[in-house]
């Protein structure tokens, strides 16, 4: 089956684009900043795991990031930025590695608490995927920006600020939840924090996405508040991008020149669907499913950026977040990452390749930053590990916490239907049809 | 699918969750089911079978739980099929695709694990259009579709206990609706009621119980009683139990026309 895939993934990809994953990887050199920089259309046979972020210039000027030359050519090398100095403070770095590790901690403990029963439904796990969470949302994001997300929404909520407690109890089904137990895994919502969803449908975030940043822009240009400068960035999968609502929303927000940042996180793999079988090529030069190029297509930058390593995610999502504050409109971010883990909870994941796995976990993003904090003095050995017990500390808090809470009352299957809170109405007795007899208030415990 | 079967093949798409329909409803209700009547019968979209996973299980939450059949019986020129088992489930499904008109195929979820049942291996077909009386009864009609079914059999069976026997009506197609059928069940019981899992304003309970009046309003010794899914956006992730039509709902409702 294993051999099946294998051979068909290499009908559509460039044939040693998959050997060279064992292969020491060659990195293309970035040139230049300022001047007219073209599109770098990989060739045919270099792996494509190795791409340094590319900037397509739109007619403003864009700046450009600084690419330092590779060093290592080994896959498990740690950073690419110059030794001497690192471009992130020492505390911030400690923030960004607290914040991946939580994220990973937390996941682990939905698959454990899942297959003990503790969680229902569908589960989707976001482990390996942590760098580009970070590095968008904890990294650029202020409390007032929007976010959103997809099914594989839980670090995302953690990110954007979200307490790991309400989000475990929310996984739980309690009263204590983000929703008060309504969504479950797939429908994290917070106010305070602007995460608008959780969405079970691919796509689906996105048009509300846009519609949030209509908002701000509104509020900006319309309503004359020069400093309301709210982004909101929407994330998606490869599978998304080819769903209608995506480019209906491309296309409006470039239009608008809306304050939007369409962060796509590649991870290959749509369920069990793989990236290179299902879309096709953006333009005729090529013959790699690029997402990054669709941006150009719309009016827009499109930046691909390696989404395992949260430095350069930062890097290129600090600059499309400074440009939708300026008003000059959004950007496609396509970030390569991988999901250790299948699809959910439910996928026995037979589909990927035993070796396209061990490539992606020799880049696990966590090890990397530490790697990276250790070599430029940013954290001691002893801060670091003082940092991840806190981190397991707080999961294990966050289950308690979960376990304790109580389960929704039944009256809350009725609330929150319409605007009127008690549930929809008065019935024709004249009291509140949740006051319906047979309808008591007692937990939602099944008999 | 819908242009592959204008074009004269047999498609089966799959939507991976019923829920997932409403993307497509534009194609389906708007293309799929007005082609036939469009063009004045020059093309049809007869070999389209349209088949989706249905209903709530597991907690699956908003998405993954629904039953929007109603959305599409309101679509003339769609059929909806419901199976309530295995043996059901394959006759109908071969039977559907067969048919000269498109068909929304709803499999229930629920079944998936909880159902077992010898299937014969030869292709067979169940008739569209005609539903099946599950359990035979003198004294109230149930008429239910897919998983509602079994729940309607679990009630049933208490209620045999306190000498209540009702009939079992497994009505298969949604539409067309095989009115007959259950008018005659009617006429001889005298007492309606409707369970399904998708919330009650608007549900295909209301198309039925409608049908049902006009036909047999003589006949009827009290008011037909739906009882469905509560009237809420979606269904709860925690609290999906208290959502659905439960055995003591029924209960309650055979007991009010009694």
């Amino acid at each position: 089956h294993i051999v099946l895939y294998h051979r068909i993934i290499a009908m559509y990809t460039s044939a040693t684009s998959i050997r060279a994953m064992a292969c020491p990887r060659q990195r293309s050199s970035m040139r230049g900043e300022e001047s007219s920089m073209r599109a770098q259309v990989a060739p045919l046979h270099q792996p494509r795991l190795s791409r340094t972020p590319v900037v397509i210039r739109s007619s403003k000027k864009v700046q450009a990031s600084a690419q330092p030359a590779s060093k290592g050519a080994s896959a498990s090398s740690a950073s690419s930025a110059p030794k001497s100095t690192p471009k992130i403070s020492a505390e911030e770095a400690r923030e960004l590695y607290r914040d991946m590790f939580l994220g990973r901690e937390f996941e682990e403990m939905c698959a454990q608490m899942y297959y003990r029963g503790k969680m229902f439904g569908f589960v989707h796990l976001y482990s390996g995927q942590e760098a580009v969470s970070t590095g968008v949302i904890k990294a650029c994001l202020k409390k007032h920006d929007f976010v959103s997300s997809t099914y594989r929404d839980h670090v995302h909520a953690i990110s954007k600020g979200v307490s790991s407690k309400k989000v475990m109890a929310e996984l739980f089904g309690k009263k204590t939840g983000v929703c008060r137990g309504q969504g479950g895994s797939m429908h994290m919502f917070d106010k305070e924090h602007g995460l608008l969803g959780g969405y079970a449908f691919i796509g689906e975030g996105i048009p509300v996405g846009v519609g949030a940043a209509f908002t701000s822009a509104y509020t900006r240009r319309v309503l004359g508040e020069e400093d309301h400068d709210a982004v909101a960035v929407n994330f998606f999968g490869d599978g998304t991008c080819n769903v209608g609502q995506f480019y209906e929303s491309l296309n409006m927000a470039s239009l608008y020149k809306l304050p939007v940042i369409f962060v796509v996180e590649n991870n290959k793999w749509a369920i069990g669907m793989s990236h290179a079988r299902a879309t096709s090529t953006s333009s005729l030069a090529d013959s790699e499913p690029w997402i990054y190029k669709k941006g150009e297509a719309f009016g827009m930058p499109g930046v691909h950026v390696d989404g395992m390593d949260v430095l350069k995610v930062r890097e290129v999502a600090m600059e499309a977040v400074a440009r939708a504050r300026r008003g000059d409109g959004p950007t496609l971010i396509e970030c390569e990452t991988y999901r250790f883990r299948g699809h959910s909870l439910a996928d026995p994941d037979e589909l990927r390749d035993p070796k396209e796995k061990e490539h992606y976990a020799s880049r696990d993003p966590i090890p990397r930053m530490k790697e990276y904090m250790l070599k430029n003095g940013l954290a001691t050995e002893a801060e670091i590990k003082e940092i991840e017990k806190d981190v397991v500390a707080e999961v294990e808090d966050a289950v308690e916490f979960a376990d304790e809470s109580p389960k929704p009352d039944m009256s809350q299957l009725l609330e929150n239907v319409f605007a009127d809170p008690k549930g929809f109405g008065i019935g024709p007795d004249g009291q509140y049809r949740y006051m319906q007899p047979g309808f008591t208030s007692g937990t939602a415990a099944v008999s | 699918g819908i242009g592959a079967a204008a074009a004269n093949l047999r498609p089966v798409a799959e939507i991976q969750f019923a829920d997932y329909i409403f993307p497509a409803m534009d194609q389906i209700v708007n293309e799929a089911s007005k082609y036939r009547y469009r063009s004045g019968g020059i093309w049809d979209v007869g070999g389209l079978t349209i088949r989706a996973p249905w209903g709530a299980v597991g907690k699956g939450g908003h998405y993954h739980s629904s039953a929007p059949e109603a959305f599409l019986t309101h679509a003339a020129g769609l059929k909806v099929v419901i199976p309530s088992s295995p043996r059901e489930a394959k006759g109908l499904l071969l039977a559907s695709i067969a048919d000269p008109n498109p068909v929304v195929f709803f499999e229930p979820k629920r079944l998936y694990r909880l159902a077992e049942e010898l299937v014969p291996q030869e292709a067979y077909m169940i008739p569209l259009g005609k539903a099946r009386i599950a359990r035979p009864g003198e004294d109230v009609t149930i008429v239910a579709w897919g998983q509602s079914v079994l729940t309607a059999e679990q009630a049933a069976d208490a209620l045999e206990e306190r000498g209540v026997r009702c009939e079992i009506i497994d009505l298969r197609t949604l539409t067309p609706l095989d009115v007959p059928s259950l008018a005659q069940s009617v006429k001889k019981t005298g007492r309606l009621i409707v369970v399904h899992e998708a919330p009650k304003t608007s549900g295909f309970g209301a198309e039925i119980v409608a049908s049902i009046t006009e036909a047999c309003w003589a006949d009827l010794k009290a008011e037909p009683v739906r009882v469905c899914a509560w009237d809420v956006p979606g269904v709860p992730y925690a609290l999906e139990d208290h959502y659905l039509p439960t055995v003591n709902r029924i209960l309650r409702g055979v007991a009010s026309i009694l």
